[in-house]
């Protein structure tokens, strides 16, 4: 009897032992996971995904709470780099119905108060006070923190032009006997 | 002279016999001409008219912009009509911006550039600066910016300007009409180039089932030593820049790097033809010669005409269709691209108007993958075409990737071989549409990042520097009221 | 004008080839063999013959109705050439059930299971065969002499219908295959040098006048349909010369060692299935390597394994099995015999520019 319980409580003392000492020098620093996602987000904290920002976006990533497909202004480029970085399979269909956006602003009804402004993230809209503002196309990564500060509903977000040096064949029409 | 073999190829029904023996005629000055403004890689040209205004022939009306573009000229004298949107002949179908010219039958020439008395004392600048203003490039269907690669000496270690005229597409005889009709100008278009590249040999290949060509560009330049004129062998795609160079040179040009980084420039001959008129008469690039083929065509023809003329004029002076056609190509069959209909222009790299049957085409519905390795055998890059069309087939292009589908020359020798019809170049085609569009995009983000962190940064700053004015605005509002009350005190 | 191809890409232009053509120019290089066959072994063979290449057919058509496909690609020639080669494998008096039997293993069970044409990991033919040879070995091991057609000791029709649908092969016409013979004896001590004796001459087992199964007798006439194949590029020189020849070196490498324990390689060449496995079953497209390099090893793999089998195992021909193994085989050898692409090193590299302009 005496010997059970001794031998048990050695064992136990020596494997509970064996174990903090494993938690303490093998410790994980904070999951860098967390970081290299968040490096990859755009960094435009748009808010696009539900989350705060980017950095919050990234955590909830890390944790699995969220999808790959999460953020629309990275398009499927960044979708895809995630889903890889997480090594999950995306269902990226999503990505592929909706299109990358840039936001115009319509002449007539924008007023020049500079909301938008000092909303963009990225500095893609140019004009000052009282003076109408636009959009510089190639900067805008239609995130459209703007459509929601404008007072007068004078931005619209539109899918980007396919053009002569963007189009590109679409995939075969799958008529034939796929497997 | 010595080739050297190239890997795979295929044998197709060339149907060269067509139009091979038509000599090359002038289309009639059409009613109206359609000059885009993108007929080139690179950056579209910026217009220089206004609508009513006249023009005279050779008068640029678009400029080229930024290092890879070209500029445009007028085809013949007359008013301009509108500088509207017009389909681009692009199997898109898209609208470009184009220049409309209407005629005015005098074909009056605009004041030209002095010729160039002796190009072989010049200096190389200007006999590139007189091709790039003269808007040539490359005629063989690529329509890449001929001023660039002549450029090229200044840059790279060259000893080989290798023209071809090997001319592998079925059906087109454009080239082999040219060499045959003005070999002594494309010989001496060569010599220029040469000359300006600085290198001391040129190569003119031709398929030798151009027999005639061969002989009429053999004589044309026998009085120049530096000059040899190679029959090569009929196997497409012995007209791909970087495959003729191997069997000319048996030299590989590396994945990613130009032929001109192995020593070779390759031009076509219809482009040192143009080159040509560009440097001993002043002339831009104002027409070109066009295989108009095909079982649906009533008359096949090698029609010089001038660039802006419709396809639709072209198929008039033909005698219209024998039977409605079941495709439309722009180019060759192999590597030509579907015409979005009738009314799109002609524009300086446009080769051939195919007015083919569904016979000729033989287009089948496609069946399962029997893996027959056919297309492994035949495809001149020595890629597995079966492997990457299944990871492409299930949108995997990252494999696809990885497999070498950017190696791909779309040459079309696979989808051509394959007995279940599997249209596996379309496959590559989408893949390779979507890579770059991945890496558009992948672009675009990385810039936004960096925009965002600027952002973030100087608002930051700024928020800073608030803060800063503030806190010392409150010390210097204290140090007074202690001073007042020192005072005071 | 309405163009119908504008959402397809090039090319405009196409072979005059069709899955369809290629399946009935293999048919078509069988013919010559297999009519010889048949009228060696008579109407218990010819029977046989019809019997599985008929189910085939029917089980394919069974399988794309249950796939909800139209069933006339039952008749694109794959399903033909799949009994065909079935039927070729088979002792030909063997009963009628087992055509049936093999075709829904060839057909339903080896390619309809991985998802129909092309799909199939595995030879169809060769699966079936396998399978009905270890369900039942006792039949598909019973031999006979061939019997021409016509001739004073050919079972006539009737006769025949009873071999094939009724009571079976009489036991006094059967005979052992060269292979097995001399497996047979080595088992019992007798050296290969002696049982070589009383084996047909290498002539006879060329024209075929042996025992065996349809395939496996008539070499010549076998190599002349895959010449033709060769010659009409069907089928590259490749896997048959792999196979043969790595099965020749096995032969004639271990009979100089030891020649009372090995049989020769002309032995190995002309015996067995040895050309029809090398130009008509190692050669499938569908389940072997793509490219050229691969097909090499493939060959090679199945020439070596079939010695093996041969000289090693219990059973006396190991063609079949040498097959199935290098098809499973057949994936990692695409993988790692990728030929070289363009401008890039094997490796897919881009190629150094060391060696420029001299």
């Amino acid at each position: 009897m005496l010997l059970a319980v001794g031998s048990l409580t050695v064992m136990g003392v020596a494997l509970g032992g064996l174990l903090g000492a494993a938690a303490r020098f093998l410790a994980v620093e904070e999951n860098p996971l967390e970081e290299e996602l968040k490096a990859m987000l755009p960094g435009s904290q748009c808010g696009q995904c539900g989350y705060v920002g980017c950095g919050q976006a990234a955590a909830a990533l890390a944790r699995g709470e969220a999808p790959v497909t999460l953020c629309p202004p990275g398009g499927r480029a960044t979708a895809e780099a995630l889903a890889k970085k997480l090594g999950v399979t995306a269902d990226l269909s999503e990505h592929e119905e909706k299109g990358p956006e840039y936001a115009v602003i319509v002449e007539d009804l924008c007023i020049g108060c500079t909301r938008c402004i000092k909303e963009c993230s990225v500095d893609a809209i140019m004009g000052a006070n009282k003076l109408m503002h636009s959009v510089i196309v190639d900067v805008c990564h239609g995130c459209a923190k703007c459509v929601k500060v404008c007072p007068t509903d004078a931005i619209e977000m539109r899918p980007i032009p396919v053009t002569l040096s963007n189009w590109h064949w679409a995939k075969p029409e799958a008529g034939h006997t796929v497997h | 002279m010595k080739l050297f073999p190239i890997r795979g190829g295929i044998h197709p029904d060339y149907r060269k016999e067509l139009a091979s023996e038509k000599a090359i005629v002038s289309l009639p000055m059409p009613a109206l001409l359609y000059i885009p403004l993108q007929q080139h890689i690179g950056a579209p040209a910026e217009v220089l008219v206004s609508e009513g205004q006249t023009v005279k022939k050779g008068q640029m009306i678009a400029r080229g912009t930024g290092a890879v573009s070209a500029p445009q000229h007028a085809s013949t004298s007359g008013r301009i009509k509108a500088v509207t949107q017009i389909p681009a002949p692009h199997p898109s179908g898209l609208a470009q911006t184009t220049i409309v010219i209407e005629p005015d039958g005098k074909d009056e020439w605009a004041e030209l550039p002095e010729p160039i008395a002796d190009p072989f004392t010049a200096d190389a600048h200007t006999i590139n600066e007189r091709v790039a203003i003269s808007g040539i490039v490359g005629m063989g269907g690529a329509a890449f910016p001929s001023a660039i690669k002549l450029n090229l000496g200044t840059q790279k270690k060259l000893d080989t300007l290798l023209l071809n005229g090997a001319e592998c597409e079925p059906y087109l005889t454009c080239d082999d009409r040219v060499m045959r009709e003005h070999a002594d100008e494309v010989i001496d278009g060569a010599r220029i180039m040469a000359h300006a590249l600085g290198v001391p040999r040129v190569v003119i290949a031709i398929e030798d089932n151009k027999p005639q060509a061969i002989e009429a560009m053999t004589l044309a330049a026998k009085p120049f030593a530096q000059i040899e004129v190679v029959g090569v062998p009929v196997q497409y795609p012995m007209g791909s820049e970087r495959h003729l160079v191997q069997a000319i040179t048996g030299r590989e040009t590396p994945a990613k790097k130009l032929t001109a980084d192995i020593g070779v420039v390759v031009h076509n001959v219809a482009t040192a033809r143009a080159v040509h008129h560009a440097v001993r008469h002043g002339r831009p690039l104002l027409s070109r010669v066009v295989t108009v083929s095909g079982a649906a065509v009533r008359e096949t023809n090698n029609i010089e005409a001038p660039i802006g003329a419709r396809v639709s004029d072209l198929i008039a002076y033909c005698g219209g269709f024998v039977v409605e056609p079941a495709s439309l190509v722009n180019g060759g069959p192999m590597m030509g691209q579907p015409l979005p209909g009738l009314d799109v222009p002609v524009i300086k790299g446009m080769s051939g108007i195919l007015a083919l049957t569904a016979a000729e085409i033989n287009a089948q519905p496609a069946s399962a993958c029997i893996r027959c390795g056919t297309c492994v055998t035949i495809c001149p890059c020595g890629l597995v075409p079966v492997e990457m069309a299944a990871f492409i087939r299930k949108d995997n292009f990252e494999v696809a990737a990885r497999l070498g589908v950017m190696d791909c020359v779309s040459c079309g020798s696979c989808s051509w071989v394959c007995p279940s019809h599997i249209p596996l170049v379309h496959y590559f085609n989408y893949a390779k549409g979507m890579i770059n569009a991945q890496e558009r995009e992948r672009r675009k983000n990385d810039q936004t990042r960096v925009l965002a962190e600027a952002h973030t940064q100087r608002v930051e700053a700024a928020a800073e520097a608030k803060r800063a004015a503030l806190a010392a605005k409150k010390a210097q509002a204290t140090a007074a009221t202690a001073t007042e009350e020192k005072a005071s005190a | 004008m309405s163009l119908s191809s504008i959402n397809q890409s090039g090319p405009f232009t196409h072979a005059a080839s069709s899955v369809q053509k290629t399946m009935f120019m293999v048919l078509l290089a069988l013919i010559p063999a297999t009519a010889y066959d048949l009228y060696l072994f008579g109407w218990p063979a010819i029977l046989l013959f019809t019997v599985t290449v008929g189910s085939c057919v029917m089980v394919e058509a069974g399988c794309l109705i249950l796939v909800d496909q139209p069933t006339k690609a039952a008749f694109d020639g794959s399903a033909i050439l799949t009994g065909w080669l079935l039927a070729m494998s088979l002792p030909p008096w063997a009963p009628w059930w087992i055509g049936v039997l093999g075709a829904v293993f060839a057909i339903a069970l080896a390619k309809h299971t991985f998802g129909g044409i092309g799909q199939n990991m595995f030879n169809p033919a060769m699966v079936a065969r396998v399978a009905l040879l270890v369900s039942f070995p006792v039949i598909m091991t019973a031999w006979t002499m061939p019997h021409p057609l016509f001739s004073a000791s050919a079972p006539g029709l009737a006769e025949a219908f009873n071999i094939t649908f009724g009571a079976g092969m009489p036991d006094s016409v059967s005979a052992a295959s060269a292979l097995g013979y001399v497996k047979t004896e080595l088992s019992r001590g007798i050296p290969v040098t002696q049982s070589m004796a009383h084996v047909p001459d290498l002539m006879d087992m060329a024209l075929g006048t042996r025992a065996g199964s349809l395939g496996e007798t008539s070499a010549i006439l076998i190599l002349a349909g895959g010449l033709f194949l060769m010659a009409r590029r069907i089928i590259s020189w490749h896997t048959p010369l792999a196979v043969m020849g790595s099965l020749f070196l096995m032969g004639t490498l271990f009979h100089a060692v030891d020649p009372a324990r090995y049989t020769d390689g002309m032995f190995h060449l002309m015996s067995g299935a040895t050309f029809l496995g090398a130009f008509f079953i190692a050669t499938d497209y569908v389940t072997s390597p793509v490219s050229k390099r691969g097909q090499l090893v493939f060959g090679a793999g199945c020439g070596i394994l079939t010695w093996t089998i041969r000289t090693y195992a219990g059973y006396p021909e190991g063609m079949a099995f040498a097959i199935l193994l290098m098809n499973s085989l057949t994936p990692i050898i695409d993988q790692y015999t990728r030929p070289r692409a363009f401008g890039r090193t094997q490796k897919g590299e881009p190629l150094p520019l060391g060696e420029k302009a001299k």
